[in-house]
């Protein structure tokens, strides 16, 4: 992973399940140091996308490349070389339900460094600081909120240092507040650790606040149809269905 | 981080500078992160406490070559030290990602009396708590029997609401599907009891009596017993997880706010499918226990199937089969019981399924053997 390398490209991605095509032809490059988008309507395969790319699902054709090394293609010991560069926040935090936040945050810690366990410890403090729920090291995750879970579930993700976050629509079930708060967060994670940051999303606000770049995925050509910032996309994007997002139907509105 | 890992483990450098007006310059070097060797930050500690006339520390950090937590939790220690000895910080030479992510930790101050504290409870209070705990178990399993009883009244004043797709899909789990597990151990069970009791009988040349003791082992005792506890393991757990997880998924409470009685709707069909078919399924381990002593006594003693057939038939009159029958009518309310009071009593995670389906079955199969005992006594006064 030289540093001047492109964190994640994919090429010519199809991704189906058995003979239903639910996407083809992706190809895009997502940067270091970028936030980039997944975006689309319900159902065009956002989260599918995602799948592909923490290497949950297998790619029907195409590749998935982290650092130029194509994921798929490597032995299984080594994609999870590769993967252990990233940090994944589901969308209900999955946290492990048997373990307190601290545990939670200090498995892959015990699994994957040699640290002794104080200072797994205090590194689960510190994690669990950053995302605003110092002190909590001991609940358990049914007994915090739902905001507070995704929060926890954001802590564990960083447990490793990674380079590369995936966070699958991290505002879903927050209130204004609480999504305006992850989203400022995730911009000072990007700034201070300098992560390449990936988000599934169609929380607009949010698209606009921490997006620069994106790709829009559309379920009735079951292609990508646009590519870019966000911002610019608003303006310029030639296709109306991108525009109409964007704008929540304003666009269609205007034309007729 | 953003910073290639390091290949062979590396030491982080920590020094220490005088610097005027009563300030400590800690000089940070070289690679600063988790694979890294790093200093304790207890030193720095011991440090400030030589140097009781320290107001400031300054962090001079131009030479690290890559950081990531392993810097950050050094930080992290050291600047809490200071802060319980009033010392200021500057942390303006530090890298301005680090600088970043410590305002970030104490951004949000640690809520008041959101850290537990850990203290180990006396003993005189853990059994108080399990008994307080006991007593509210036992008052809901009391409330939750009051509630199916009231379902029944429902059910036979015909205001029950259940669809009859459930319960004919309850009855068909219930049943016909159990019929191959039952038909195996059942033929085991006989075949075991008729070695049992062959080993001794033959020493008296008085092999025909297997046939008695299987038909009364399973009429009277084993075989409703062995469908209980298949039924327990195989439907009462299935019972807890299926209603634990509609608890979980809060589709309980959705029945509720459409005013649909979960009791009536969850609880009542599965009670009755069991209630129906225990009996039906100890009947069928009754027969299939008989046939596996029959098999080792033609096999094994050479009895002919027509002497066995009548020794059995002789010997077993209806009562037999009447407690036997009786039995596990009883059984399968314990085990309907058990399973749905798991599944609705259920936690809302994941882990909480997994508790209530082991519930379900510990507390059935504890109770089926509970009851049978009852049963035993109570025969054996009557002289049934």
């Amino acid at each position: 992973m030289a540093p001047g390398e492109t964190p994640i490209s994919v090429d010519d991605l199809t991704m189906a399940f058995g003979s239903f095509v639910l996407q083809r032809e992706l190809t895009f490059t997502i940067n270091r140091g970028d936030i980039f988008i997944i975006m689309g309507g319900s159902g065009c395969g956002k989260s599918t996308l995602l799948r592909h790319l923490i290497g949950l699902k297998e790619p029907a054709k195409g590749t998935v490349r982290y650092y130029g090394q194509s994921l798929w293609d490597s032995a299984p010991e080594d994609r999870q070389v590769i993967l252990r560069q990233t940090g994944v926040l589901y969308q209900k935090g999955a946290l492990w339900s048997s373990m307190t936040l601290a545990e939670n945050i200090a498995l892959p810690l015990a699994e994957y460094t040699d640290l002794k366990p104080a200072e797994i410890g205090e590194l689960a403090s510190l994690k669990l600081a950053l995302v605003g729920l110092a002190g909590f090291e001991d609940y358990y995750p049914s007994e915090i909120s739902g905001g507070m879970q995704k929060r926890a579930g954001l802590a564990r993700a960083m447990a490793l240092d990674p380079d590369i976050l995936f966070f699958d629509e991290p505002s879903a079930g927050l209130d204004p507040i609480s999504s305006r708060l992850l989203d400022d967060l995730i911009l000072e994670l990007r700034d201070s650790l300098g992560a390449t940051i990936v988000v599934v999303t169609h929380e607009l606000a949010s698209i606009f606040t921490i997006a620069n770049n994106s790709v829009f995925l559309d379920a009735d050509t079951r292609t990508m149809i646009a590519q870019g910032d966000p911002n610019v996309l608003l303006k310029d994007c030639p296709d109306v269905k991108v525009r109409n997002f964007l704008t929540r139907g304003e666009a269609a509105h205007a034309e007729a | 981080m953003a910073h290639p890992p390091q290949e062979a483990v590396s030491t982080a450098i920590l020094d220490y500078r005088p610097a005027p007006d009563a300030a400590l310059e800690l000089y940070l070097a070289g690679p600063w992160t988790l694979r890294s060797r790093r200093p304790d930050p207890a030193d720095v500690i011991r440090r400030l406490e030589d140097q009781p006339r320290t107001r400031r520390v300054v962090f001079l950090s131009d030479q690290v070559t890559a950081w990531d937590s392993g810097l950050l939790t050094f930080l992290d220690a050291v600047k809490r030290a200071c802060a319980e000895r009033q010392i200021s910080i500057d942390s303006a030479g530090l890298p301005e990602g680090a600088r970043k992510l410590l305002d970030l930790a104490a951004a949000v101050p640690e809520k008041a009396g959101a850290r537990r504290q850990k203290t180990a409870e006396p003993f005189l209070n853990r059994i108080g708590t399990w008994a307080q705990g006991a007593a509210a178990g036992s008052g809901n399993a009391l409330g939750f029997i009051g509630g199916a009883a009231l379902s029944f009244g429902r059910l036979f004043v015909g205001r029950a609401q259940f669809r009859g797709s459930d319960l004919a899909l309850v009855l068909q789990e219930t049943g016909a599907q159990a019929l191959p597990i039952v038909s195996l151990i059942s033929f085991l069970v006989g075949v075991i009891l008729a070695f049992v009791g062959a080993l001794q009988l033959q020493l008296f040349g008085a092999q025909i009596f297997v046939a008695n003791l299987v038909a009364i082992g399973m009429a009277r005792e084993m075989g409703s017993m062995m469908a209980a506890i298949i039924m327990a393991g195989r439907t009462g757990a299935a019972f807890a997880a299926q209603i634990g997880t509609m608890q979980v998924n809060e589709e309980v409470d959705a029945l509720q706010t459409f005013g649909i009685e979960p009791m009536d709707f969850l609880v009542l069909p599965r009670m009755m499918a069991l209630i129906v078919m225990m009996p039906l399924l100890c009947l069928y381990a009754i027969f299939v226990g008989i046939l596996g002593g029959a098999f080792v006594g033609i096999v094994m003693l050479n009895l002919s199937p027509i002497q066995y057939y009548h020794q059995t038939l002789a010997f077993l009159g209806v009562s037999d089969f009447a407690i036997g029958v009786f039995k596990a009518g009883v059984f399968g309310v314990i085990i309907a019981l058990a399973g749905c009071m798991s599944g609705m009593q259920c936690g809302r995670n994941a882990a909480a399924v997994g508790q209530a389906a082991t519930s379900a079955v510990v507390t059935s199969i504890v109770l089926i053997v509970v009851f049978d005992g009852l049963f035993a006594i109570l025969t054996s006064v009557l002289g049934i």
